[in-house]
């Protein structure tokens, strides 16, 4: 965001959310959202990242687990369908692959370049349930 | 609706009953406190007054005064009117909330009863807290007297919250001799207060759902400095006048006039000393009787801690020809700060009065009228000889050998 001089901004270690007023922000998709430059949703963090998570919709059952517990709001759903990641926000922290129940895991961990094809393609095939529950820990 | 009080005109209160009532007046909505001496009187009666019904505020008990301020912050950034009350190793803790609180620009009212900090343990009076806070970016105001305590909160409440200010605020009061003396004080009408401060109005407030905000942001090289020179701008340029504006406002109600610097005897004063808290009104009655035996003595209280009041400080001493600093805390390896403030302020002026510095009352010991008169007989020796006939720092009222520096 533009760089002001010391009397450019609003006072105070304060910084808005959104540009001008805003109603029923609970019900309006992030993407209809009024987000102000200084909003940490307009800002990258992808830098921060060193795997990250990627997603095979075969095996995806849309419990919304990951959507649950992911703790920076990355999990894409809408209309209660997982359809994707926020890669600009998503700090590869793994939380939704560990909550996924599906056999095999929907989402799984890869090294930050690893291309999402290549990944689809290796994907691990179903377990036999007691090789599963060994897995778990 | 909280219930009313009617006061007399006068009631005997001592300096922490005061502010207590002055908190009750103008309707503070959140105190958080942690007990500590000399203070506690004060947040205890709030917490009194809200149990009995007399304010619709909330009284919030913490775990610590570090505590104590971060609730204030958040009852702030959420949009409250905020006040607490604090002394010595309380505000010690209390004090990187401080710098949290006046660079989130949240006019938050600190009524703090000046106490010596330890080691050695001490409760009773100095300014080594009021000292220690001098940089954190607070408007402090000093009250010599129950009386001023009472009114500097209405004032500190009026100037903290002006939306071109915006600055947390100090009220310091001397702890026991006028946290716990009882002197009459003059009252305002419970309706006269309020009108005084009138509603708090919000700004930036947490609570205004429409238009959300996050308070005490990260900022680095790229943005701290400039949000830290708008914070010095308005501590510099705003204040002041606001101070102004509100002791006139508040002469034209009550009738008790206030000034950024006061000034007593000193028309046509040779030699002043220059103090704080209820020294002020020792020294001004050393001074009436020091004019009986024909030394023409003056006293300059400083009633505007900060922000500095270098421009009248520089007025009232202009013909003066010998200057005693009168600190009440330690200065620890150094010149006291009324000495360096003052000094300062003289500097570049055509002043060339003698400043010496005088170190006195740490850990509530009394400052008297013989000692005040030692200092008036310094200052008199200085003026006639117009230059240093003593040692630069000297400590006053101090047992063993006599101690003094440069």
């Amino acid at each position: 965001m533009e760089k002001q001089g010391w009397d450019g901004f609003e006072i105070g270690a304060m910084l808005r959310t959104f540009e001008g007023a805003v109603r029923d922000i609970a019900t309006t998709l992030p993407e209809n959202r009024p987000y102000s430059q200084s909003s940490s949703f307009t800002a990258s963090v992808a830098d921060w990242r060193i795997e990250k998570p990627l997603f095979n919709k075969d095996y995806c059952i849309d419990c919304q687990f990951c959507w649950v517990y992911c703790p920076d709001m990355s999990i894409i759903s809408r209309d209660k369908k997982m359809i994707g990641i926020d890669f600009d926000h998503c700090k590869g922290c793994g939380i939704c692959v560990q909550v996924c129940p599906t056999n095999p895991k929907s989402l799984l961990m890869f090294p930050e370049q690893k291309d999402e094809e290549a990944a689809l393609a290796e994907w691990p095939k179903k377990e036999k349930k007691a090789d599963a529950e060994v897995k778990e820990d | 609706m909280a219930d009313t009080i009617e006061l007399r005109d006068i009631e005997v209160w001592d300096g922490n009953m005061a502010a207590s009532q002055a908190l009750r007046q103008v309707q503070v909505d959140v105190v958080a406190a942690y007990p500590i001496t000399p203070s506690t009187p004060i947040v205890e009666g709030y917490a009194g007054f809200k149990a009995n019904g007399y304010v619709d505020g909330e009284f919030v008990m913490t775990e610590s005064e570090h505590g104590a301020m971060s609730c204030c912050i958040g009852a702030a950034a959420a949009g409250g009117r905020v006040a607490t009350a604090t002394s010595s190793q309380g505000f010690a803790l209390m004090l990187e909330t401080l710098y949290s609180a006046s660079g989130m620009r949240l006019p938050i009212v600190l009524n703090l009863v000046n106490r010596a900090i330890g080691a050695p343990l001490n409760v009773n009076g100095d300014h080594s807290d009021m000292y220690m806070g001098r940089d954190s970016g607070w408007i402090q105001l000093g009250a010599y007297c129950p009386q001023e305590a009472y009114d500097l909160n209405f004032i500190a409440f009026k100037v903290s919250e002006d939306h071109d200010v915006r600055l947390p605020a100090i009220v310091n009061q001397d702890g026991f001799m006028t946290s716990h003396t009882a002197q009459g004080v003059h009252t305002l009408s419970d309706e006269a207060a309020y009108k005084f401060v009138g509603d708090y109005k919000p700004m930036n407030d947490m609570l205004d759902l429409d238009h959300p905000v996050t308070h005490g942001v990260q900022t680095e090289e790229d943005w701290h400095f400039e949000h830290k020179a708008r914070q010095q701008h308005a501590l510099m340029t705003a204040v002041i006048p606001k101070i102004e504006a509100a002791f006139d406002e508040f002469e034209k109600l009550t009738g008790r006039k206030y000034n950024l610097v006061e000034t007593y005897n000193m028309d046509d004063a040779e030699v002043a000393v220059v103090c704080m808290g209820t020294s002020v009104e020792t020294a001004r009655e050393v001074a009436e009787e020091m004019r009986v035996n024909g030394v023409k003595a003056g006293v300059i209280g400083i009633r505007v801690f900060r922000p500095w009041p270098l421009e009248q400080i520089a007025a009232a001493l202009k013909n003066v020809k010998a200057v005693g600093l009168l600190d009440r805390s330690s200065p620890h390896g150094a010149m006291g700060a009324l000495y360096n403030e003052v000094a300062g302020s003289l500097f570049n002026t055509d002043t060339k009065a003698v400043l010496t510095n005088y170190i006195y009352g740490l850990g509530g010991r009394d400052l008297t009228k013989a000692h005040l008169v030692s200092i008036y007989t310094d200052l008199k020796a200085n003026a006639d000889a117009g230059k240093v006939t003593t040692p630069l720092q000297q400590y006053i009222g101090l047992r063993g050998p006599k101690l003094s520096f440069f």
